[in-house]
């Protein structure tokens, strides 16, 4: 039995093609998944992301215990409402998950994880608690939605549909947060485009969804998220990166911070180790779809695409790719797709970054067979 | 509403199947198909003047979603492909019985009758959903 949002209904309603995604029933489109990326890129979508887990970190020792647990760190957060993006890793550097790092106001945090790994998060938080004896409370709050508006006319319409909300949400910068009464709006999201993921009591959310529909907010699957956040570089846990990979191997350094002084899960692990792999984009230089677990030919060994799609956007097929270390941006690589070597050009992710191409470079005619 | 046109002849892995007045047969994917996959974006065709066994994986449409091989409905050598798809595969999508896919001109005509036709179709298709 699939596990439900408390937007299914709506879903149903709108004709969504319902999906099993990590164990919940979920839209994968409401009709065109390509239209849907669009209006994303060029005006405001919305998607019902309430399958991901909310978890609060409480407690005197909050702010001490996550320094230990989170490979970012949380003292970056310099004020309340301050996001963080990070890995949780487990002794051997593998990542046991991705998150979003919320400060709240009194030494609180608020994560927000994966849907598929929630009962796993929680377990490993708890393990850490109990053995480095921090004084915390891990809590999972099941009760609310998450509803994330993305594109570039997303935070107007969310103004447009709760005029109220503007006031306290406009001065937010990226990666900034703020309460409106019970709704925590947060300047976060998983596309590339600016907008709100907005945290709010579950009963709220079928209100909320219809007031943004009626301000032109598309719905959106999450067939379209997987497109947008592909393009913006953007991993996908279990898939780009999981407890066999070091995030140093997963275009995932910049966010594990090592500077002295601060002993996380997984840091011996990765001082000890010297990364020999790394995860780079590529761009398919003519026809056809690169798609998970291809195999790659390089002049410095082999790869696999970890996640491969058809961008919208730039009308051709792009993935992310573990190659060797030694493969560069510019490099040309063939990959092996049902038997055909087809020829790709390796590139820095992002893809697309609020609407533009960042690759035109690689684009060129004497790209294209 | 899924369309099964009745003038059709069909296959179980959904392609639909229209004998031309030339002895020729038309193939492509049915509305069940394009449905079930999403937004097409690239389909890679057989060469021209290949030979197919019945039942032979000789096209590949790609969608959002996955890769989905196409298949010789009967034994037969192709004899062209629907060039006036490439980079307008949303055709597929929007008209799935219009845009057709590949001609097989079959080794032996009689094959056809033992295809599925229109209500055989949507019996198998209803029963695989």
């Amino acid at each position: 039995m699939l596990e439900q949002t408390v937007l299914n209904g709506i879903h149903r309603e709108a004709g969504a093609k319902l999906v099993d995604f990590g164990g919940w029933e979920m839209p994968l489109h409401y009709g065109s998944q390509i239209e849907e990326h669009h209006a994303v890129r060029r005006a405001a979508g919305m998607f019902d992301v309430s399958h991901m887990r909310v978890v609060e970190v409480l407690g005197g020792d909050a702010r001490a215990f996550l320094r230990r647990a989170l490979a970012n760190d949380v003292a970056k957060l310099a004020a309340p409402g301050r996001a963080l993006y990070s890995c949780m890793l487990n002794e051997a550097g593998g990542v046991v998950d991705d998150l979003v790092c919320y400060a709240l106001a009194g030494d609180a945090y608020r994560l927000v994880v994966n849907a598929g790994t929630g009962a796993k998060d929680l377990a490993w938080l708890g393990r850490i608690a109990r053995e480095g004896g921090f004084a915390v409370e891990i809590a999972a709050r099941p009760d609310v939605a998450i509803i994330a508006v993305q594109g570039p006319e997303a935070r107007a319409r969310c103004w447009q549909a709760f005029p109220a909300l503007r006031a306290g949400t406009e001065a937010l910068v990226p990666f900034a947060s703020a309460f409106f009464r019970d709704w925590f709006v947060a300047r976060t999201g998983y596309t590339g485009e600016d907008g709100f993921e907005i945290v709010l009591p579950g009963p709220l959310a079928a209100m909320a969804w219809r007031a943004l529909a009626r301000a032109g907010v598309r719905p959106c699957g999450l067939g379209a998220r997987d497109t947008l956040r592909l393009e913006a570089g953007l991993n996908l846990y279990g898939q780009d990166m999981d407890e066999s990979t070091s995030p140093l191997e997963s275009g995932l350094g910049w966010t594990v911070d090592r500077r002295a002084g601060r002993d996380f899960v997984g840091r011996a692990a990765l001082d000890a180790s010297q990364p020999t792999r790394a995860l780079r984009g590529l761009v398919l230089a003519g026809d056809g779809v690169l798609r998970a677990h291809q195999r790659i030919s390089t002049d410095h060994g082999e790869g696999e695409v970890t996640s491969g799609t058809f961008s919208p956007t730039l009308a051709r097929s792009i993935a992310l790719a573990r190659l060797p270390a030694a493969v560069a941006p510019g490099d040309r690589v063939s990959v092996d797709i049902r038997g055909r070597r087809l020829a790709a050009v390796v590139v820095a992710p992002p893809f697309v970054r609020q609407g533009k191409s960042l690759v035109d470079s690689h684009l060129t005619q004497e790209s294209r067979p | 509403m899924i369309k099964t046109p009745q003038d059709l002849k069909y296959t179980s892995s959904h392609e639909w199947i229209r004998q031309e007045p030339d002895g020729t047969l038309t193939v492509g994917i049915t509305d069940f198909a394009q449905e079930a996959l999403g937004d097409i974006v690239f389909v890679e065709f057989p060469q021209v003047g290949r030979e197919a066994k019945a039942g032979e994986a000789v096209a590949v449409v790609e969608s959002v979603k996955a890769a989905s091989d196409i298949y010789a409905p009967v034994a037969g050598e192709i004899v062209a492909v629907n060039e006036s798809l490439k980079d307008a595969w949303e055709a597929l999508n929007k008209d799935a019985f219009a845009a057709w896919l590949f001609r097989l001109k079959p080794a032996n005509p009689g094959d056809v009758a033992g295809l599925l036709d229109a209500a055989a179709y949507a019996a198998s298709a209803a029963a695989s959903k």
